[in-house]
């Protein structure tokens, strides 16, 4: 229905009925389409597996849908694929329930299911089930997806593997993704990107060769100082890391300062940390900086001990400082 | 200076024990995050001081802004650090998800777009600060006569430091040297110590805010100390100058006189806040009448007051990291990025 200059989505949409086949064959299917969805049956019969399967659900909701480096769309396959690939699982199938309120751009939905479509077929992944409803609203979007994959590793992964002298690597610079969503939302022009993106080919070049990974993570809401924490605790481990060594690109290093804001408890949407067997770690380093997502990897610190769970940061000038979780949100300063 | 050598001579310093204020927020945030108390001799003590303006602000202040935040047509503008400050019941924060109308700004040029576009409202600004915040109400207020804004008014708790560090001088005289504090140093220059240091015969010294900075106003604040110097030496010459920044201070005497202020932990002193001039007075949101309403509610075991002063650590107060945390802040001192306790909690040792 064209409301205005522009044709919006409105209840009718949601109804079942002619305007749900419509949206469904004209937008959804234009580039949603495969065996299984094809069939537009009431659930998607799979192929069973002899490997173990892992299966995880995130839903999306951010705003703005469209941001430098990425949109809803991308994020919502990004997203649910990482969290399969840091449990050692090659992502196979997603479903996707895209909740739409009443005002939505057609063109913008447009847009977002195209790069939906198009990130999931480049990481080799079929949205096999799928589900819209309309809602009353502003023209908002909000995605979920579940994600099915095999776990064909025999590497142990998990907290119980980490030994004292473990590596504590991460796949890149820290903080762009929220740095460029605040840019976005307080209307800040800069340069800095989303890094949302699919971190499986990194993370398979370590499993295919069973390389010794102990335990990985995506570095998301939370941010970094909070996953390490997080570690620290499940493992009852010392960790020691060397804030020289973090990388964080340095408009966002700007950018943080006027605000206030600290890189080690920003969210990514594109970067990981591994704990790795020392004896492993260069090739493991080396591996990661092959990749074009891993070129900014480094070793950022180690397991120092077992026994008292807690994160010590080694500061630029030697002093040590402890780090914990994020508590509440990072508010500006007011002098 | 090698700098090796001012860390060799801070680690291994094995003089007279001393005591240093480090007055400024942002100071006690710096030196926790550079982790500069594990590079100290033991024979040295940093404690925090009074330099953080919402740790200092009266519970009565943020009643009083919840109070116009409940008023009809009527919206309340706060910089985001106020948010989560407990008044008497609760704070701004909790009033806003029980509905009342707050909202956070960055700058206080904010307020005159907001009160532009919407005639009908009026628009309380939580004004609060120190003289490095102050000349941008100044200027705020110069806009608001030029554009005729008579819909905006300013909640003030603003502060002037000198009255805060006397009284800190005269009352604590196991304090032996100061860390000045440095944004409000690049307004009031450093010539605004100068007497302190004179007639208590203490050193001061202005710094940076980056390690280094502070490392080496550590190591001059030593050897004055050793060669019984009572200077104020500026070490941040690049920001800061001796008469400090008279523009800013033109336009704080144009709009702002001093009278007396309540502190939260120090008391009512004379002259240690700035208040709007009469002839802007119109553009108040009674600020004034805070001093007589003042019965500054503070929990009994609530010692934001002796941390602000720095007669305690946070963590010789009961309720740190107990009932006193910053997801539910019980003082001032907890919820702010500048506070000591927060910056305790987040940063120190446990």
């Amino acid at each position: 229905m064209i409301v205005g200059e522009k044709v919006k989505v409105v209840m009718a949409h949601g109804s079942g009925g002619n305007a749900t086949k419509q949206l469904i064959s004209e937008l959804f299917q234009k580039y949603l389409a495969n065996q299984y969805l094809d069939k537009m049956e009431d659930c998607a019969v799979l192929p069973g597996s002899k490997y173990p399967l892992s299966l995880t659900t995130d839903s999306f909701v951010i705003t703005p849908l469209e941001f430098p480096g990425g949109d809803i769309g991308k994020l919502a396959i990004c997203g649910t694929i990482n969290d399969l690939w840091m449990g050692g699982a090659e992502p196979q199938y997603l479903t996707a329930g895209f909740i739409l309120e009443e005002g939505l751009e057609l063109d913008l939905l447009e847009r977002v299911v195209k790069s939906f479509a198009h990130t999931a077929n480049e990481a080799k992944v079929q949205i096999v089930a799928g589900d819209t409803k309309v809602i009353q609203g502003n023209g908002g979007l909000y995605i979920n997806t579940a994600g099915l994959g095999f776990k064909k590793t025999q590497i142990p992964l998990g907290s119980e593997s980490i030994s004292k002298g473990d590596a504590v690597i991460i796949s890149g610079s820290l903080g762009n993704h929220q740095a460029c969503i605040m840019s976005q939302r307080m209307e800040i022009t800069n340069s800095i990107k989303s890094d949302c993106g699919n971190l499986g080919p990194m993370v398979n070049d370590l499993l295919k060769d069973n390389l010794k990974v102990k335990v990985m993570r995506d570095i998301t809401r939370g941010g970094l100082a909070t996953i390490l924490n997080e570690i620290a605790e499940s493992s009852g481990s010392t960790i020691e890391i060397d804030e020289q060594s973090i990388p964080v690109d340095p408009e966002v290093e700007s950018f943080c300062g006027i605000l206030g804001l600290d890189p080690l408890y920003m969210a990514n949407e594109g970067k990981f940390l591994c704990i790795a067997a020392e004896d492993q770690e260069d090739e493991i380093l080396a591996r990661l900086k092959k990749n074009p997502l891993g070129t900014n990897a480094r070793i950022i610190g180690r397991v120092a001990d077992l026994g008292k769970n807690v994160v010590t940061v080694k500061t630029r000038l030697g002093g040590r400082r402890i780090i914990d979780v994020l508590y509440g949100e990072g508010l500006p300063r007011i002098c | 200076m090698n700098l090796e050598k001012v860390l060799q001579e801070i680690k291994n310093y094995d003089g007279n024990k001393l005591r240093i204020m480090e007055v400024c927020g942002t100071h006690t945030s710096s030196i926790f995050k550079n982790g500069i108390r594990s590079m100290l001799s033991p024979a040295i003590q940093l404690i925090s001081g009074p330099g953080c303006p919402v740790c200092v602000t009266p519970s009565s202040y943020i009643d009083k802004a919840i109070e116009w935040s409940l008023q009809p047509n009527c919206i309340l503008l706060t910089f985001g650090d106020m948010v989560k400050v407990p008044g008497r019941s609760k704070s701004l924060g909790d009033a806003r998800a029980d509905g009342a109308k707050v909202e956070i700004i960055y700058s206080p040029q904010e307020a005159l777009t907001k009160a532009a576009e919407n005639p009908g409202n009026t628009y309380v600004l939580a004004s609060v600060g120190f003289e490095t915040t102050i000349p941008a109400y100044s200027l705020l207020i110069e806009q608001m006569e030029k554009d005729n804004i008579t819909n905006i008014k300013l909640l003030t708790a603003l502060r002037r430091v000198q009255p805060a560090l006397e009284f800190i001088c005269a009352t604590d005289q196991t304090i032996d040297a100061y860390i000045a504090p440095g944004h409000v140093s690049t307004i009031l220059g450093s010539q605004a110590y100068s007497d302190l240091a004179q007639k208590y015969q203490k050193p001061f010294v202005v710094a940076g805010f980056e390690a280094e900075h502070i490392l080496i106003g550590i190591y001059d604040l030593i050897k004055q100390v050793s060669n019984q110097c009572y200077e104020v030496h500026n070490l941040y010459p690049s920001l800061v100058k001796t008469e400090g920044n008279k523009t800013a201070m033109v336009y704080i005497d144009k709009y702002f006189e001093p009278g007396a202020a309540h502190w939260r932990g120090l008391g009512t002193m004379d002259d240690s806040g700035y208040y709007l001039r009469p002839q802007y007075q119109k553009y108040d949101a009674g600020s004034l009448n805070l001093l007589t309403e003042n019965d500054d509610h503070v929990l009994s075991a609530c010692r934001c007051g002796e941390v602000v002063t720095g007669r305690i650590n946070p963590n010789e107060c009961p309720m740190f990291r107990k009932a006193c945390t910053p997801l539910k802040a019980k003082g001032p001192c907890m919820v702010s990025a500048e506070g000591t306790c927060g910056i305790w909690y987040r940063f120190a040792d446990r």
